[in-house]
């Protein structure tokens, strides 16, 4: 029972992160019909520009509490994720929106390897400890344990939730935001400038994919310039799996994701008498997305498009 | 054929002819990208088939090509005898199948893969279809990575080694032979051999883009709703463009595995399935030459820039590695060819596409409408 609550906890923590990715996927597909390739390279750049600003100010100012740097150091990589992700929609997805649909696709890839290589010119390639900011002696909770940088993934992650539902359900660069990708012709027609929407998108999907990078980076501790691929593709997965284009998808889907994945790491070595062990956890995931699209096509909570011309 | 079309495909064939002979004056080093190049034409070509004629964007294609390389490597190398006794028992030289067997095996099996992959995925579309084939890819690669208990079967991450060369006639193409007094490298018959292959797969591609299939998997790219009510029986055909591309990646992974002589899962990264897609979009999607010159330039540059970025490392000091340096270069390439030319180097021609935008709409609208229009 404790290990099943360990896991529960572990995989909140994983499916947290993976929403907050998933929702920056989501929210560029919807309104532009794009899988965004380099996503994943912007929450890299977020973790590894916290940890560079987190080493000056421990230098600076070496009695300062962790909280508030982490803090600031957290505003930075916003700020800085953020323009990022602008220039990159600036640069190499919108003088393509009228192209062919791979055309944008392979820009996002080459984007995705640009920037890799810079952040392995600019940090180089080793791997970083990620210093521990916040208190690291853990609760048990029912026989669990849960560390306070895990209570803060959560509780960021559900202010971040509230505050994106808040934006695009009752402001109104939300409602813009929902007209572009209902049907952005005719938003245009309304007074609504997609070119606008589609930067705000772009900027708020980095914050998020920031605030997850810091989030990832000290949960395990570690920070270098390959670390953006994998919970980018998790997080790919993850949106899909919810129904691309649909945020509460996003959210449902990484949660779940989350908790597929540590629970069947968990207990897949027990089960199978040690014959497949942990390795295999990777593509659970693959393997509950498969599935569940045979049955569902258009993710769980994803609408069944109508076939139009 | 005309007669100057006729003089610039003889002048062609010579120089592919005589290419190899003249790179391996400069060492083999140079033939052997060459030889990689044409095996990932070759990879192209058939991705270029679900991708680029049936319009399934598969992000998982290399799974097709590790089954091609792993079958062969498994039934032309001494593993399967070490890591079983019946098999020993059997075949007391170990495994040794000559080519005849090992290639339609290798075309069989992963053609079966292509089906067996595309059939859950029939009713998905788009991206919801890439991002499955993604995980198929992944799924085929973790599990060659994991094959090696219970049962030892992929031989884990050192994958497997020992693969007999190509044999066919008594020519072993793993030996340089002389030819006329003039030496041959192993390098430079494999050059032959993939070209043979490559041509031949051209030519199959060209045929089958004319055909009543091809023909069926364009108009299901286009509008697969139109395609059925045409008549035209979009489950088969999507299966059979998942077959079909699968056959091509099974036999050049079957290539590849006899030319290295060595497997392991790392070359089947999800990297290179995307690689794939690259070229083939990249090169102009759906359009041979197109394909094969994506499929050159992507293969061969990172190569070329390998002897490029030497000098350049020197200009800065040696504080830019050579390998970042290259990789550099090609994500810039990529983006700046895509920006310039978003149908891809050497398009398709355009036959019957809707007008362009009128001229006289003024600035603002026109970027506009073509933000919301993609």
């Amino acid at each position: 029972m404790e290990v099943f609550l360990q896991q529960i906890i572990n995989g909140l923590v994983l499916g947290s992160m993976y929403a907050l990715i998933a929702l920056g996927y989501t929210m560029v597909y919807g309104i532009i019909n794009l899988i965004n390739f380099a996503h994943g390279e912007v929450l890299m750049v977020g973790a590894l520009t916290s940890w560079t600003i987190i080493g000056w100010m421990q230098e600076a100012m070496p009695g300062a509490p962790g909280w508030l740097i982490l803090l600031v150091s957290l505003l930075i990589a916003f700020i800085v994720c953020a323009a990022l992700n602008f220039t990159i929609e600036k640069i190499a997805y919108r003088p393509l929106r009228n192209s062919p649909k791979l055309a944008p696709l392979i820009t996002a890839i080459g984007m995705s390897l640009l920037l890799q290589t810079l952040a392995m010119i600019i940090w180089k390639p080793n791997y970083k400890p990620y210093p521990t900011l916040l208190p690291s002696e853990p609760y048990q909770f029912g026989g669990a344990v849960i560390t306070v940088t895990q209570i803060f993934i959560l509780g960021a992650t559900a202010v971040s939730l509230s505050v994106l539902m808040w934006l695009v359900h009752y402001t109104k660069l939300g409602r813009a935001m929902r007209a572009t990708a209902e049907n952005p012709r005719v938003a245009a027609l309304m007074g609504v400038r997609p070119d606008t929407v589609i930067s705000a998108t772009f900027v708020i999907g980095a914050v998020l994919a920031a605030l997850a990078g810091v989030m990832y980076a000290s949960n395990y501790g570690t920070v270098q310039h390959t670390m953006g691929f994998l919970p980018g593709l998790k997080a790919f997965t993850a949106a899909v799996f919810g129904g691309i284009g649909n945020l509460g998808g996003a959210v449902l889907g990484g949660i779940l994701l989350g908790l597929i994945e540590s629970i069947g790491a968990g207990y897949i070595g027990p089960l199978t008498g040690g014959v497949l062990g942990s390795q295999y956890s990777d593509i659970f995931a693959f393997i509950v997305l498969i599935f569940v699209l045979t049955l569902r096509p258009s993710g769980l909570l994803g609408e069944r498009v109508a076939d139009r011309a | 054929m005309k007669p100057n079309k006729l003089v610039t495909f003889l002048v062609v064939a010579a120089a592919l002819l005589v290419l190899p002979l003249v790179l391996q004056q400069g060492g083999n080093a140079w033939v052997r990208i060459l030889d990689m190049s044409l095996l990932y034409v070759l990879l192209a070509l058939g991705l270029n088939i679900v991708v680029g004629y049936a319009g399934l964007l598969d992000l998982g294609y290399v799974a097709f090509f590790a089954v091609g390389a792993y079958l062969s490597a498994l039934l032309s190398s001494p593993h399967l005898a070490e890591a079983f006794p019946a098999i020993a028992a059997a075949f007391p030289q170990g495994l040794h199948l000559p080519i005849w067997a090992i290639i339609p095996a290798a075309a069989f099996v992963a053609g079966a893969f292509g089906v067996l992959l595309g059939a859950p995925t029939l009713k998905l579309r788009g991206d919801y279809l890439a991002i499955v084939t993604l995980g198929f890819g992944e799924i085929i690669r973790v599990f060659l990575n994991n094959l090696d208990r219970p049962i030892n079967l992929t031989n884990g991450p050192k994958g497997i080694n020992q693969i007999d060369s190509i044999r066919f006639f008594g020519l072993d193409l793993g030996k340089s032979h002389t030819l006329f007094g003039f030496e041959i490298a192993s390098v430079s018959m494999y050059y032959y051999l993939f070209l043979v292959l490559v041509v031949f797969s051209v030519v199959i591609c060209s045929r089958l883009q004319n055909s009543r299939i091809g023909r069926a998997w364009m108009a299901i790219r286009e509008d697969e709703i139109a395609a059925k009510a045409m008549g035209i029986n979009t489950r088969n055909m999507k299966l059979l463009a998942f077959g079909m591309g699968a056959t091509f990646g099974g036999v050049s992974g079957s290539m590849f595995a006899a030319f290295q002589g060595f497997v392991s899962p790392e070359s089947f990264s999800l990297m290179e399935s995307i690689m794939i897609v690259a070229m083939v979009v990249l090169g102009g999607i759906g359009h041979l030459p197109g394909v094969i010159l994506g499929a050159l330039l992507l293969a061969s540059l990172p190569e070329v820039l390998r002897y490029l970025a030497g000098p350049l490392q020197a200009m800065t000091d040696g504080r830019l590695d050579s390998a970042i340096l290259r990789q550099l270069l090609i994500a810039v390439a990529m983006i700046t060819i895509m920006l310039m030319r978003p149908r891809g180097l050497w398009p398709a021609p355009e036959h019957g596409k809707s007008k362009k935008l009128p001229a006289n709409i003024p600035e603002d609208d026109a970027s506009a409408i073509k933000s919301i229009n993609p």
